[in-house]
C-alpha cells in the first residue's frame, strides 16, 4: 500500500503529516512496546483470576446444570422484555412530546417543553425509585415507567431536532402547496426527517437497553438478578467472578450489535442524498445544555 | 415540608457525597478520556486499537453492570478500598469513554492546514499540539463535554444503591424515620437538579468565554 492510500485511511486530522520511513520504523517500535505491555497485563490478569482460583471446577459448574440456564435464560427474557415495552412506550411518549412541542399553541407548548426539560435533568434512577418507592408499584411497571419517561424526553428532541432540521424550503413549499400543518407534516417533514433520525433514535434505545439493568436496583428479576442468584450460592464456592465473566459478554454484546446497527444505518444515510437535508445531532449522551440548542 | 429543615444534615451529607463522587469521578474521566482519546488519534496502530476497544466496550457497558464487577469483584482479588473509591472508579471509567468520543471530535473538527502551517512555521509536535490544535478544539468541545458531566452527576445515583454514601441513598434512612416519601423525593430531586445546573452554567460561562464564534 503506498503511503498516500495509508494517509487516506485513517481520518484526516491536523496532528501529524504523513510518515516517512524512519518514523515509521519508530511507530512500528512503539507498537510492538505497547501490545508487549498489554499482554503483561492481561498476563497478569489471568495469573490473578488462577491465583484466587477463579478457574476450580466447583465454580464453573453451576453454568452445566439446567436449571440454572433456565434461570440465565429467564433473566436475560425478563432484561428484553423490559426493554421491549420501555422502547415502544417511549417512541410513543416521544412523539406525542415533540408534537407538543412543536404545537401552535403556546400553553401545549410551554407544558410539553417544562415536561421535557424537567425528565432530562433528573437521574433516571431517582424517578424509578420514586416510583418504586413512593407510588409503590411492581418492579417491571417501574422499571418501565421510569425509562420511558426519561427516554420518551430525549427521543422528543431527536424528533424535533429532526424535523426543525429538514430544510425550511421543504415546508415554505408544502404551505405554498396550500397544505394544511397536519398534512406538511405527515407527507412532507416526517417521512424526511425520520430517515435522518433513525440513527440517533436507535442510539438512545441503546442507552435504554443498559438502563434496564437498573432494574436489579429495584429487585427485578432480569439479567443481573439471576446472575447475582447463582453468584451468592455457597454450594458452588460463591462464583462471583465466573458469572461476571458469562454476564458481561452478553450485556455488552447485546448493546454492541445495536450500536454496530447504528452507525451502520448512519454510514447509510450519508451516502444517502435524500436525507442530506437534515444533520440531527446525537442524542446521547443524556441531556444538553439548557439554553444551549 | 418539615422533611427538610428535621433533616438537613442527612441531606447535607448526602449532598456532599454526590457533589464528591461527581468532582472526584469527573477529573479520572478527562484524564482518563484524554489518555485514551490522545490513544485514538495517534499514529501507533495499537494505540488506536487500544483506544477504540476501550471506548467500544466501555459505551456499550450498562453502568450498573460495571459497579457490580467493580464493587463486588475487585475485593475478591484482595483489594479492599472504601466503597466510594470504588465507585469513583467505576463511573470515572465509564465516563471517559464518553470523555473520549468529545474530544476526538473536538480534535477532528481542526482543519489539517492548521497543523501543517503549524509544522512548516518550524513548530515541534508539543508546541503545534499546545499552542495551535489543542486550544482550537478545546473550544468546539466545552458542549458535549459539559452534557457529559451532567450524565455522570445523574449516573452517580447508582452507587447510591450500593451503600455509597449520596443523596439518592438519604430516601433510606428517612424513610424508615417515618418521614412523608413525596417530599422526601422532592428535596432529593432538588438536590440533583442544583448539581446539574451548577455543572450546566459552568459550562455556559465557560462557553461564553472561550467557545467558538460561530
Amino acid at each position: 500500500m503506498s503511503r498516500r492510500m495509508k494517509a487516506l485511511d485513517h481520518d484526516a486530522t491536523a496532528l501529524y503529516d504523513i510518515p516517512g520511513p524512519k518514523t515509521e520504523r519508530r511507530h512500528r517500535l512503539y507498537g510492538v512496546l505497547s501490545t508487549l505491555l498489554v499482554l503483561a497485563l492481561v498476563g497478569w490478569v489471568l495469573y490473578l483470576l488462577f491465583d484466587t482460583d477463579q478457574f476450580t471446577r466447583t465454580k464453573w459448574m453451576p453454568f452445566e446444570y439446567k436449571g440454572i440456564q433456565e434461570l440465565l435464560l429467564r433473566g436475560l427474557g425478563n432484561t428484553l422484555k423490559a426493554f421491549a415495552i420501555a422502547a415502544v412506550l417511549s417512541l410513543a411518549l416521544g412523539t406525542l412530546l415533540a408534537v407538543g412541542r412543536l404545537s401552535d399553541h403556546k400553553p401545549v407548548r410551554r407544558l410539553a417543553t417544562l415536561f421535557v426539560e424537567f425528565f432530562r435533568a433528573m437521574p433516571v434512577l431517582v424517578m424509578i425509585f420514586f416510583i418504586y418507592v413512593a407510588l409503590k408499584m411492581e418492579p417491571l411497571s417501574a422499571l418501565v415507567a421510569g425509562l420511558t419517561l426519561y427516554n420518551g424526553s430525549v427521543l422528543a428532541e431527536v424528533f424535533r431536532s429532526g424535523i426543525n432540521a429538514v430544510e425550511r424550503g421543504q415546508r415554505e413549499a408544502a404551505y405554498a402547496l396550500g397544505m394544511r400543518k397536519t398534512q406538511v407534516m405527515t407527507h412532507v417533514l416526517v417521512p424526511q426527517a425520520v430517515r435522518a433520525m433513525l440513527p440517533a433514535i436507535i442510539s438512545q434505545l441503546v442507552v435504554a437497553l443498559k438502563d434496564t439493568s437498573l432494574g436489579y436496583l429495584i429487585t427485578y428479576e432480569e439479567f443481573l438478578h439471576a446472575g447475582k442468584l447463582i453468584a451468592s450460592n455457597l454450594d458452588y464456592d460463591l462464583p462471583f467472578i465466573p458469572v461476571v465473566m458469562v454476564i458481561s459478554p452478553i450485556y455488552i454484546g447485546m448493546c454492541m450489535v445495536l450500536s454496530w446497527f447504528a452507525q451502520w444505518m448512519s454510514k447509510r444515510q450519508r451516502r444517502n442524498p435524500k436525507t442530506d437535508a437534515a444533520d440531527v445531532a446525537a442524542a446521547e449522551p443524556g441531556t444538553l445544555l439548557p439554553g444551549m440548542q | 415540608m418539615n422533611v427538610l429543615t428535621d433533616n438537613f444534615p442527612t441531606y447535607w451529607k448526602g449532598f456532599l457525597g454526590t457533589v464528591e463522587l461527581t468532582v472526584y469521578a469527573s477529573i479520572l474521566a478527562l484524564v482518563l478520556g484524554f489518555v485514551m482519546a490522545s490513544f485514538r488519534v495517534a499514529p501507533v496502530g495499537s494505540f488506536r486499537a487500544l483506544g477504540t476497544a476501550w471506548v467500544t466496550v466501555l459505551r456499550n457497558t450498562p453502568l450498573t453492570l460495571l459497579f457490580f464487577a467493580v464493587l463486588l469483584g475487585l475485593p475478591r482479588f484482595g483489594l479492599v478500598l472504601p466503597f466510594t473509591v470504588f465507585a469513583v472508579l467505576a463511573l470515572g471509567c465509564y465516563t471517559s469513554a464518553f470523555i473520549c468520543e468529545a474530544l476526538r471530535s473536538g480534535i477532528n473538527t481542526v482543519p489539517r492546514g492548521q497543523g501543517e502551517a503549524a509544522r512548516s512555521l518550524g513548530m515541534t509536535f508539543g508546541q503545534t499540539l499546545t499552542s495551535v490544535i489543542l486550544p482550537q478544539a478545546f473550544r468546539s468541545v466545552i458542549p458535549p463535554v459539559g452534557s457529559t458531566l451532567i450524565a455522570l452527576a445523574k449516573n452517580s445515583a447508582i452507587a447510591g444503591a450500593f451503600s455509597v454514601v449520596e443523596l439518592l441513598g438519604t430516601y433510606k434512612t428517612l424513610s424508615e424515620l417515618g418521614y412523608n416519601i413525596i417530599w422526601t423525593f422532592v428535596w432529593i430531586a432538588l438536590g440533583y437538579l442544583i448539581i446539574t445546573l451548577a455543572i450546566s452554567a459552568l459550562f455556559n460561562i465557560l462557553e461564553k468565554r472561550w467557545g467558538v464564534a460561530r
